[in-house]
């Protein structure tokens, strides 16, 4: 190794954060570690830490761009990358200082602990991540080196699913309903309400529901559902789909959590850190680096910042609330370390930033709100008096799978022609057009038929279609 | 509630020069990329930068083309930043992603211009521009051929040469084999267990043998005209062309030599630094180009040796008094070139009110001659294309 340290080290401080972890109560998975160089490690992020994925050239051009960005000093490599899995997975830079890898390992087990815990990764399956991955990519190997198939098919599917891999169902934490259920739920839906004076009243019409319309009720799973009605569809291009979709469950906890995550390792890194006692010449690096990794971004948002701002400030309302705060929380209220591990538990970003970025915090943190105009970004709202509600619904709505556009499936066989009739849930946002078209004709190509989609323009409703004549627009009434 | 276990593994050279896994997908990348420049290559022949650029010199190319589609929201999503408590509502923070940085760490909820820029050699860059360009006239006569020998090319192995050619590995194996065939009759030679001396039987040289190839001469004639009419611009248009034709032989042939003759109402044959950069007035005479253009075909480059390209270019604006002879002169060089063309440069809006050769040449009946007509610097990639699809046939792409 390049420092001066060796394993031997490592494992001993490891060992004492280990200790730290378990009096502080923190509630791990097992911790694997691994040594790695920066070549392994950039290739590890192309692949989102996942020591074997199926190959995708988008993973080359992902590693061509990191490469490039860190040959030219414009970014540097994070610390550490740790895997959602049990036991939990994670990289450390051997290049990096001893103090680096101590302030590394006690972050490592703050993600540790919460992707433990944290109720969106239940569904994850963390056992089976590696193995999961791992047949994942013999699979889409073996379709590429089939030769009635081949690479060129299998990139066209896998570009076309990615594309759309994202519209999915966010809260995996609730059960999707089964068709049987759903129809169902629309019978009960359909059934007039029980009256106590039928004699006299006019008999109620009921209006049945179309049993027969696929699907039954809205659905967000796009890839699955293009994946169960499109009958043209080879059992590898399903499996394909299914594989771009499992995937794209398992990282939507780490999307959807990404502020509390990071902020709830650094919240813990410090902690443990401060609690070592570390000796003299360790602690101005410590303060150099922690600082380093929470400073604000100007203009932007720092996950770290935030994150690990929240926290503290949760803590300490807990612990030693303002008269004011005092009185709002009550006579009996757990203490703050206690309410950070009911919220590591029960939240996600929109909902720990709803309940726990309160008006204070947000002015401490100088946030605002922009716009485009023009080319510039301008300033529109900043979290003052007045301003900082609207602030705050910017930030919950842009945050997690904020980001990311709500579509879902109407109507399979829409004008009985079987085109795939899609719904934007309109919320303020516009669709950006060149991506939406692009993206429709990835979905045209996966669905085989005509394409619809409608969302908004300008305040008006409009109708995105691709058929074989390609892409059109028509505004609607 | 119990310390987590933990396992260290530690870092392995050999692992990590393994485990380049992502080569495969990088690999697959830059072929999509050289496909995106492929497909662009008309926006990149357009850019200046390239034009008379040496083969060596690394240029960066724009890729479009190879960005990942989703649903994304538009320019009219807001978005939360962070200030430092000075920030007032109407403050420019940034700009648009695309325009410049500044904007920081934006969640990726918008689409970036996935624009960007990638090195290439320019012979690289050539490869690509004519991987499915084909020259016209491909059949080269025998006697436009001639013989290089080069001495390089080995083939297998002889009991006798000279010294510097012995495979020392090989004659090792022979001695050993030697001595393992020996080691029954051992007894008959008794010393040999101390000694066991090279024999010339086990002498293997190298074999070599002359290697002797067809090479291919062309030139390429550039002509254009200098005249007070031609101005930056059109000279401009006129060495785009030249430069592609001229690296596009380049790649045919083994030995290229290029000529360059400027003219107004005479011609010269000039360097290549006149050529492009020395202004000149007056009126034209186009035949005078294509005169002198037969003459040093004649002096120097016989088309039964030669492979003759000319290409010539001017904004048409001839005097009335030359045409005859201007086709007359044309018609010879056409016999004696394997390709010749005309390219008439009109910038946009000049064309209505100018005289044009390319009616006057549309009479010149001659297998080997082709005209275009370049209006901008787009034109210049298709033009090109045409011009080289003369005499392929149907499957010609049209322009």
């Amino acid at each position: 190794m390049a420092a001066s340290y060796d394993l031997t080290d490592l494992e001993s401080w490891d060992a004492r954060i280990r200790d730290k972890v378990q009096e502080l109560g923190l509630d791990c998975y097992p911790q694997e570690f691994e040594i790695c160089d920066h070549n392994q490690m950039l290739a590890y992020m192309a692949y989102s830490g996942m020591p074997s994925h199926y190959p995708h050239w988008s993973y080359g051009k992902a590693y061509e761009k990191l490469k490039t960005l860190y040959d030219y000093g414009i970014s540097g490599i994070p610390y550490e990358m740790v895997i959602n899995s049990n036991p939990a997975l994670a990289y450390l830079m051997r290049d990096n200082s001893l103090l680096l890898q101590i302030l590394t390992i006690a972050h490592v087990y703050g993600h540790n602990d919460f992707f433990k815990n944290n109720f969106t990764f239940k569904s994850t399956r963390a056992e089976y991540t590696i193995s999961t991955f791992k047949a994942h990519g013999n699979r889409v190997r073996t379709y590429a080196e089939n030769p009635s198939i081949g690479l060129e098919k299998v990139e066209s599917v896998l570009d076309a699913a990615h594309a759309v891999s994202l519209q999915c169902r966010r809260n995996l934490a609730v059960r999707k309903r089964t068709p049987d259920e759903e129809r169902q739920q629309l019978l009960d839906a359909a059934r007039p309400p029980n009256d106590p004076f039928q004699r006299i009243h006019r008999r109620q019409e009921v209006v049945e529901p179309d049993l027969r319309k696929v699907p039954l009720t809205p659905d967000d799973d796009l890839l699955l559902f293009v994946r169960d009605h499109n009958p043209f569809l080879a059992e590898w291009e399903k499996d394909l789909l299914t594989i771009v979709h499992e995937e794209a469950q398992y990282f939507i906890p780490q999307i959807e959590t990404k502020i509390m995550n990071e902020g709830w390792a650094t919240y813990w890194h410090k902690r443990i850190l401060d609690s070592l006692e570390l000796p003299q010449e360790f602690q101005l690096e410590f303060i150099v680096r922690h600082n380093q990794v929470v400073r604000p971004f100007p203009g932007g948002l720092n996950p770290y910042h935030i994150g690990l701002r929240v926290w503290e400030d949760i803590c300490r309302r807990y612990d030693a609330p303002t008269p004011s705060e005092a009185e709002e929380l009550g006579r009996t209220h757990p203490t703050g370390t206690h309410k950070l591990f009911e919220v590591r538990e029960a939240d996600r970003d929109i909902s720990f930033l709803r309940r726990h970025l309160t008006e204070d915090l947000m002015r401490d943190l100088h946030l605002f709100e922009y716009e485009a105009k023009g080319d510039d970004l301008v300033i529109s709202e900043v979290a003052d008096k007045d301003g900082w509600r609207q602030v705050k619904e910017t930030l919950l709505k842009s945050v997690g799978m904020g980001g990311i556009p709500v579509i879902r499936v109407e109507d399979a066989d829409y004008g009985q022609k079987r085109t795939l009739y899609l719904v934007h849930a309109h919320e303020g946002r516009d669709l950006q057009l060149e991506y939406s078209e692009k993206t429709l004709a990835y979905i045209y190509r996966l669905w085989q038929r005509d394409v619809a989609l409608e969302t908004v323009v300008n305040g008006k409703r409009a109708l995105l279609t691709y058929n074989d004549h390609g892409f059109s627009t028509k505004t609607m009434k | 509630m119990s310390a987590p276990e933990s396992i260290f593994r530690p870092f392995h050279h050999a692992d990590a020069k393994r485990s380049d896994r992502s080569s495969g997908d990088r690999l697959r990348h830059r072929q999509k990329v050289r496909q995106s420049i492929r497909e662009n290559i008309a926006d990149i022949v357009a850019e200046e930068s390239i034009i008379g650029k040496d083969r060596e010199r690394i240029i960066k190319v724009p890729i479009r083309g190879i960005k990942e589609y989703r649903f994304v929201y538009g320019d009219n999503a807001p978005g939360v930043g962070q200030g430092d408590g000075e920030s007032q509502p109407g403050q420019v923070v940034g700009q648009r992603e695309g325009q410049g940085s500044g904007s920081g760490d934006r969640a990726g909820d918008r689409p970036g211009v996935d624009y960007y820029e990638t090195d290439v050699t320019l012979e690289e860059l050539i490869d690509i521009m004519f991987e499915d360009l084909e020259l016209p006239d491909l059949e080269r006569k025998k006697l436009r051929e001639i013989a290089a020998q080069r001495l390089t090319k080995r083939k297998g192995y002889r009991a006798v040469g000279v010294r510097v050619r012995l495979d020392k590995r090989r004659t090792v194996k022979a001695k050993v084999r030697r001595r393992l065939a020996t080691r029954h009759t051992s007894e008959h030679f008794p010393d040999d267990r101390k000694r066991f001396p090279f024999h010339d039987d086990d002498l293997i040289f190298r074999h070599m043998v002359t290697d002797t190839r067809k090479e291919s001469n062309a030139v390429v004639l550039c002509l254009m005209d200098t005249s007070g009419s031609m101005d930056t611009m059109k000279k401009y248009l006129a060495r785009s062309f030249f430069f592609l034709l001229y690296q596009f032989i380049l790649t045919k042939y083994r030995n290229v030599e290029i000529v360059f003759i400027a003219h107004h109402t005479e011609a010269n044959e000039v360097s290549e630094a006149e050529f492009f950069h020395k202004g000149e007035s007056g009126g034209t005479f186009i035949s005078s180009a294509y005169q002198k253009a037969v003459e040093i075909i004649e002096a120097r480059y016989h088309p039964s040796l030669w492979n003759v390209y000319a290409f010539h270019c001017s904004d048409g604006d001839n005097f009335d008094s030359d045409n005859p002879a201007a086709l007359r002169y044309a018609k010879a060089l056409a016999d004696l070139c394997n390709l010749f063309g005309y390219g008439e440069i009109k910038p946009l809006g000049s064309r209505y009110y100018e005289s044009s050769m390319l009616n006057i040449f549309r009479r010149l009946e001659a297998d080997h001659f082709q005209t275009v007509l370049i209006e901008r610097k787009e034109d210049i990639w298709p033009s090109f294309k045409a011009f080289l699809a003369k005499d392929r046939g149907a499957d010609a792409p049209t322009v």
